[in-house]
Parts: C-alpha cells; sequence; structure tokens
C-alpha cells in the first residue's frame, strides 16, 4: 500500500455520523483561504506523458528561487484529467481561473512572475477560439467546457485525488452519509429505479433493475452477494473510466458502498485493468484513506453497516471486460465468458449473487442518492436519463473528453464541442462504442446521442469511446483494424468467435488488396450473421457491427474496392499509386532524399517522377513534400 | 413437470433439465461436439443452437446449456439456426480437416466441401474443450488445459512441457470426439524417473 500520501493514522480521524462528516466538511473549508493563489497542473495519464510533471516542479522550483513577498504561499495542486487533452499539459490558476494551455516547464517562470505575483495573465499561454480568433481567459469561457455539463466530472480537475479531505470539501461521502443515516436499502433501490439510471458500460440495463433483481437473488438464495466494479476499460480510444478512476476514485468508491448498502453486500470488488497503473494507485490510497476515515470498512459511519472492497487487477484481456468473464478471472481462472442463460446478479461471483457495474455508473450513483432522482431524471432524455461521458477521438481539433447530456445531437459533440475535423470539412463517419460499436455517417449528424436512437442505427453507446474520421479513413481498413483486435482479444471458447472473426477479416484483406468479389460481400453479411446468433458472448456477438453498418452507409466504398480496385480514401496500399503532380512540384528533393527505396528521381529544381515499379507506397514522400505535389490515386 | 414445444411438438421434460436432453429424449436430433454426459456443458462449439420463438422476438440459444422452462416454443430447424451451423462446419472443415467426424457429421447437415482454404490438414482438433473438462471434472487433477486465447487457443499441460501430474489414464484420448487427443497425449505425460534412469 502507497503509505506518502497518507495522513498520520489516529483513532480520532474516524467519523462516526453525518454530523461528523458535516463538521469535517467545514473545518476543511473554514481552514482554507479563498483568495489563496492555487495553481493546479493537470496530472491525468495524457498530461503526464506529455510533461506535465516536469511542469508541476518546475513551477515549484521558480516559486522558491522568486521569493514571493506575500503572506501565503501559493499551492501547487495535481488534479485528474482535466480532459482538454490535445492542450496539454493544462495549468489553472486559481482563484482568477486563468487557464493556461500547452505549458511547457520553460514557462514556468513566466507564470511565477506575471500571474503570481503580478495577476496579469500570460497571453501567448491563453486558449485562442481558432474560429473566432479570440483570446480566452478562463476554462469556463472556452466553449469546449461551456458546452459541457460536467456532473459526474464536476470533481475532476478541481480536486487532488489522493487527498481525501479534497474530496469531502467539495462534497464527496454526502451521498453515502445520507444513504447510510436516512435512508433504508429499500429507499436507496428505489431511488435508482426512479433515476432512470442505466448502465454506463455498453448495453444501458437499467442499473435499478439490476439491482432490485438481485435483491430477489439473495430472497432466494440468501447472502453472500457481492458487489463489483467492471474498470476493465479495453476499447481502443477509450479513457473514461481511467479518468474517473484516476481523477475522482472516491466518487466511484462512494457509489459502490451505497450499492453494498442497497443489497446487503459486505464484499466488493474493483476489477481495474493492470495497464492503469495510476487508476490502481488512486483507489488503493482512496480506499485506505476512507478506511481510516470510517468511511470504509467495520461499522461506517457508526451505522452497524460493515463492508470492504478490494482491488483485482486485469492482466490485460480485453475479453475480462465481459462480466461473466471478469468474475471467473476474479476467481483466479482463465477469463472465459460463461454462458449467461442465468443472470449474473443471481448466479455471479462464485456462483453469488452479484451486482457489477461499470466504473462510470457507479460514480453516477451518489449524483442520484445526494441529488435525488427527481433531480437526475430531468438530465437529458426520458430513457436515457443523466449524462454520458465520451472520450472524443480522431480526426477532430479537440480531442479529449467531453460529458454532455442524453440526447444531445451528435454533430453538437463533435462541431461544438469538438471543434469540428481537422482541416474543416465534415467528418465522414463516427464510430460509437468501440469495436462492437457502428459507424455513423455524416448524413445522420442529427441522431441524438442515446441508448436507443444509437441502437436504431446500428450502432451502440458501448462504453463511451467516439472515433471521428474524415476522407482519409477508409471503411474496409477500419472494419479490418477492428476486426485484427477482436480476433487477437476472443478468448477462442466458442467457434464462431475463434474462427469467424479471423474469416471475416481475411475476406477484408481481400477487398484492401483487390482480390475480393460481390460474392464476398453476401459471404461477409451472412458469416456476420452466424455471429450475431452463435457467438457465446457479446464479444463475437457484437463484432460484426462495424462491418454491418459501413457495408450499410458506405456500400459504394465497398463496392469500389471490388469493381474498380480503387480505395477512394487512399489507405489500402495494394489499391493506390503515389504520384507527383508536375505543376506544383518545386524540385526541391526532399521527398527523392526521404525515398527508403529510392524510386523517386528528377534533377534539382524540375519535377520529380515516382518510378511505380519499385514504390512500396510509404507514403513518407507525402508526408515529406510541403508543397502538397504528392498525390495520391 | 414441465410442459413446452420443440418444433411445434408438445414435450414435457423435468426441471433442471436443458432444451438438448429433453429433445434426446424425444429423438430429436440436434448435432453437437463438445456436449458429453459425463461432464458439465459448457457451450462453446454452437452446433447445438436452437432458435426460441415468441411472438415478437426470436433468439438462438445453446441447447446444451438453456435450462427448459413452460411453455417455451424451440425450434431446431430454422434458417437462422441453419446458417450458424453451416458456417461452423465450413469453418471446422478448413481448420481441422483431417477429422472424419467432423466431415461425416457435416456432410449429415448438407455441408460437402468449405470455401476457406485449409490451414493444416493433418490438424483435427477444434477445441471443444472436451479433454480438459474431463481432466478437471471426472479424473480430478487438470494435467491440461487450454492454453493461449484466441486464434492461438491449444490443448496442452502448462507451458506446453510434459507433466508427471498427468497420470496417463487416457480419459481424453476416449472422450475426444476428433480423435485428435492420441497423437497428443504422449506430449503430455511424462515420467522424470523413468527419464532420468535412460540418460544414466
Amino acid at each position: 500500500m502507497p503509505k506518502e500520501n497518507v495522513a498520520i493514522k489516529s483513532e480520532n480521524w474516524r467519523l462516526n455520523s453525518h454530523k461528523d462528516l458535516n463538521d469535517l466538511q467545514k473545518d476543511i473549508i473554514e481552514s482554507r483561504d479563498p483568495n489563496r493563489l492555487e495553481v493546479v497542473v493537470c496530472h491525468g495519464t495524457g498530461c503526464i506523458a506529455n510533461g506535465s510533471p516536469k511542469v508541476s516542479s518546475a513551477i515549484r522550483e521558480s516559486l522558491l528561487g522568486a521569493g514571493i513577498n506575500v503572506k501565503l504561499m501559493p499551492g501547487i495542486k495535481t488534479t485528474g484529467c482535466h480532459g482538454f487533452c490535445s492542450r496539454g499539459p493544462l495549468v489553472i490558476v486559481r482563484p482568477h481561473g486563468f487557464f493556461y494551455q500547452r505549458v511547457t516547464p520553460k514557462d514556468a517562470e513566466e507564470i511565477v512572475k506575471k500571474t503570481l505575483m503580478e495577476k496579469q495573465p500570460v497571453e501567448r499561454l491563453l486558449y485562442k477560439n481558432p474560429k473566432t480568433g479570440k483570446t480566452i481567459l478562463t476554462e469556463k469561457e472556452i466553449p469546449f467546457y461551456s458546452l459541457q455539463e460536467r456532473i459526474v466530472l464536476h470533481n475532476i480537475g478541481k480536486v487532488d485525488p489522493t487527498d481525501i479531505k479534497d474530496s469531502i470539501a467539495s462534497g464527496g461521502y454526502q451521498a453515502l452519509a445520507k444513504a447510510l443515516c436516512s435512508m433504508s436499502p429499500e429507499q436507496v433501490v428505489k431511488e435508482v429505479e426512479k433515476s432512470g439510471l442505466r448502465g454506463r458500460g455498453g448495453a444501458g440495463f437499467p442499473t435499478g433493475r439490476k439491482w432490485r433483481s438481485a435483491l430477489k437473488a439473495i430472497e432466494k438464495k440468501g447472502y453472500p452477494a457481492y458487489v463489483v466494479v467492471n474498470g476493465d476499460e479495453g476499447d481502443p480510444g477509450a479513457f473514461m473510466d481511467r479518468t474517473i478512476m484516476e481523477g475522482d476514485p472516491h466518487a466511484v468508491l462512494e457509489g459502490l458502498i451505497i450499492g453494498a448498502y442497497a443489497i446487503g453486500a459486505k464484499q466488493g470488488y474493483l476489477y481495474v485493468r493492470a495497464e492503469y497503473p495510476l487508476a490502481i494507485k488512486h483507489l488503493e490510497i482512496a480506499m485506505e484513506q476512507a478506511r481510516e476515515y470510517g468511511l470504509l470498512g467495520e461499522n461506517i459511519l457508526n451505522t452497524g453497516f460493515s463492508f470492504d472492497a478490494r482491488i483485482n487487477r486485469g492482466a490485460g484481456a480485453f475479453v475480462c471486460g465481459e462480466s461473466t468473464a471478469l468474475f471467473t478471472s476474479i476467481e483466479g481462472k482463465a477469463g472465459n465468458p460463461r454462458p449467461k442463460y442465468v443472470r449474473s446478479v443471481e448466479e455471479g461471483l462464485w456462483g453469488k449473487p452479484t451486482v457489477l457495474n461499470n466504473v462510470e455508473t457507479w460514480a453516477n450513483i451518489p449524483l442520484v442518492i445526494e441529488k435525488g432522482a427527481d433531480w437526475y431524471s430531468k438530465i437529458g432524455v426520458p430513457k436515457s436519463t443523466g449524462t454520458k461521458v465520451f472520450s472524443l477521438v480522431g480526426k477532430v481539433n479537440n480531442v479529449g473528453l467531453v460529458e454532455v447530456p442524453m440526447g444531445i445531437p451528435l454533430v453538437k459533440i463533435i462541431e461544438d464541442i469538438g471543434g469540428g475535423v481537422i482541416g474543416g470539412e465534415n467528418f465522414k463517419a463516427v464510430q460509437t462504442g468501440g469495436p462492437s460499436g457502428g459507424c455513423i455517417p455524416y448524413s445522420l449528424k442529427d441522431t441524438p446521442v442515446d441508448f436507443d436512437s444509437l441502437t436504431k442505427v446500428g450502432s451502440m453507446m458501448g462504453s463511451g469511446g467516439m472515433i471521428v474520421m474524415d476522407k482519409h479513413d477508409c471503411v474496409v481498413d477500419i472494419g479490418r483494424y477492428f476486426l485484427r483486435f477482436l480476433e487477437e482479444e476472443s478468448c477462442g471458447k466458442c467457434i464462431p468467435c475463434r474462427l469467424g472473426l479471423i474469416r471475416m477479416r481475411k475476406i477484408l484483406d481481400g477487398f484492401s488488396s483487390g482480390t475480393g468479389t460481390k460474392q464476398d460481400i453476401d459471404d461477409l453479411i451472412s458469416l456476420s450473421q452466424a455471429l450475431q446468433d452463435g457467438a457465446l458472448c457479446a464479444l463475437g456477438s457484437s463484432a460484426p457491427n462495424p462491418i454491418l453498418t459501413t457495408l450499410k452507409y458506405f456500400n459504394n466504398e465497398y463496392l469500389s474496392h471490388i469493381e474498380n480496385h480503387k480505395c477512394p480514401a487512399g489507405v489500402c496500399k495494394e489499391l493506390i499509386t503515389y504520384s507527383i503532380n508536375a505543376d506544383k512540384c518545386t524540385g526541391c528533393r526532399s521527398c527523392a532524399r526521404q525515398c527508403p527505396k529510392q524510386c523517386i528521381s528528377g534533377d534539382k529544381k524540375k519535377p520529380h517522377v515516382i518510378n511505380t515499379e519499385n514504390c512500396i507506397r510509404c507514403g513518407i514522400c507525402m508526408e515529406t513534400c510541403k508543397f502538397e505535389a504528392v498525390i495520391v490515386s | 413437470m414441465i410442459k413446452f414445444k420443440i418444433n411445434d411438438k408438445e414435450v414435457q421434460a423435468r426441471s433442471g433439465w436443458t432444451v438438448l436432453e429433453t429433445a434426446r429424449q424425444y429423438g430429436i436430433e440436434i448435432p453437437t461436439l463438445c456436449f458429453h454426459e459425463s461432464v458439465a456443458s459448457s457451450g462453446a462449439c454452437r452446433l447445438c443452437m436452437v432458435e426460441l420463438r415468441e411472438e415478437n422476438w426470436s433468439k438462438l440459444v445453446a441447447s446444451c446449456i438453456y435450462p427448459v422452462s413452460e411453455g417455451i416454443n424451440v425450434y431446431t430447424e430454422t434458417e437462422r439456426v441453419q446458417n450458424v451451423r453451416r458456417w461452423i462446419f465450413e469453418m471446422l472443415l478448413s481448420e481441422c480437416p483431417s477429422s472424419k467426424e467432423v466431415k461425416e457429421m457435416a456432410k449429415k447437415y448438407g455441408v460437402f466441401k468449405t470455401r476457406f482454404p485449409v490451414q493444416n490438414p493433418n490438424e483435427s482438433c477444434m477445441l471443444c474443450g472436451l479433454c480438459t473438462r474431463v481432466c478437471e471434472e471426472v479424473v480430478g487433477l487438470s494435467a491440461i488445459a487450454t492454453l493461449d486465447r484466441g486464434v492461438h487457443k491449444k490443448v496442452g499441460a502448462p507451458f506446453l512441457r510434459p507433466t508427471e501430474v498427468c497420470v496417463a489414464c487416457g480419459c481424453c484420448v476416449t472422450i475426444c470426439p476428433t480423435n485428435a487427443m492420441r497423437s497428443r497425449i504422449d506430449s503430455v505425460r511424462s515420467n522424470t524417473k523413468m527419464q532420468l534412469a535412460k540418460a544414466a
């Protein structure tokens, strides 16, 4: 257990009632000077990779070196991901709220001098709205943030995830105290049912109904029962759950304890993939601190309710995000899914009644309990209430994490919040729901983003990945990518999934190498049907979704691969040729120098020619050329 | 007794029975490869898929593990069922082409050849997992298991090294529906003492 961040152990920390918690919250808030300068540095995994730890230590050093003559030393706070990942590392100076983006260690001195000492913003680090060209001072005014509705993420970017006091000060564990001290388990379940909250892991099963059937199963089979957090987020390009676990671990924990109280579970598990070391570290710290404050473990808040949880690390199998595979993995066996004709609320972990919910679902529970089901169900649309966190990635300007109310049109997320596609054109398609989701074309851009509408267009909500594609993305290539991913990640237990995925991928390989036939398309559809019907778990049965949706919406692109042996997006290597536009070529020779096969010839200051016979279509010449003279056809 | 219908025919089953057990009781044929009475069903081969139909919905379930319930309507030869079956047979013909049993069963259901290229002409294992289940459940040793995942999955002793845990009882060989285990058992069984004696 990491100890460095844990406060001194003392029995006095224990909170024994709701009042104790309120008093502590008040004490913490009162002990803080609201005018104290605070430098908030984003320490999400993305920003860390971008060098934010160096930024924070540079700021610390320049602070010490500057010899500030103010009464109160400015504090440096490291928080979870702010969401605006494409602009990282991010630094916010409170209380003014100056929002600095793409900060490097070199900028530290200027920030300290100008902002902390003179209270002036550093102009060049501020965000500039690319559409209006206006410089924006604070986070709230940036369209990326102002158009979002951050309720699940409300603490992330504000609190230090390794300090429970910070969480408590901003209202953490209030919902738990409310549930434990003034609500019966039945009331808690009713409230969750009433809120209309649906599971955020993909299928969108109503959480309240799940809890209710768990209670029924417990009535029949008796205790023990378990609550489990599914933190095995594996979709390519998705990082919602990671961010929540890293940035606000207490919210997940609080939700889990409330869920345990509702069904009477004594033991919980957090299944987090080992590739998320920071999330695991922060959850471990959070649990340790919660135990010290009497919010986890024996006799929580002196109400007589005891519950403890532990973290299980996943070993990197995508399929372990499937509920039954996750259970077998926790049980210590190979992560193979079990047939689910008896639902896991009845026969889950070790064959006992189990409530398994996604990280984001658990993080929603405190909101439902604290603010009430009526408040919650007003957000979003009637059958999909609340908000959803999406990781917006791909060819979009503002890559990052966004939280929007359910039912918002797709185009609004991409154009308004995401800032549109890089290069300013319309997006070609959006892949929602990860490898099991579907591609939504631009023509359906007004599709409301909620569970049922996405299913209607052949895609799914999934866990919230949103990959934006532009005209340089080939649908056949995308299909190949996802099938290859799933083929590697299939557990191999059932035949349709183990053998079917590789067969489907080989058919697509044929398209991209120009050997496909029209018969192959029919085969692909029929085989997809067999997978949807026959596969044992959702990995196999939802795997054909990207293929079927692209076949539906981009049929012409498939036909062009088959009939004309052309890849319109210029991606499939065997169907494209590179050539040089003589009008644009200046004869600088830089492409010829870079060409690994040395198949570009031509004298200086004269148009060059590519020898297509030797060309391996690596595309380096196109990337090198500054005059856009290299064309692909 | 639980009453329901298979192919529009009234059938009766005891509670706890599966659809497959009931169907076999009534002589209704459903093909299976990974099913065996002496071990727990795993629903891996997906050949035993049947369609459940209600007025406004239908779904496919694996009959070897689907528990019977009152009033369900089971169909064993619908188009969707046949589609799944046909593709599985075609894929098996290319994946384990040397198995006579698979070939014969495929023929019975109208699949004579495969459109896929044959991978390894000598392969007969289709990874149904019966051998590993019998070793775990009946023999109680778990000397063999499935290793790796997805397309790389195979059956063998841990790390594919001969193991002393194996007592060479031959259960896995007997239960194997395609005789694939017959050629593999030698790579599982090991006797260190004997090997040491040989080396000396």
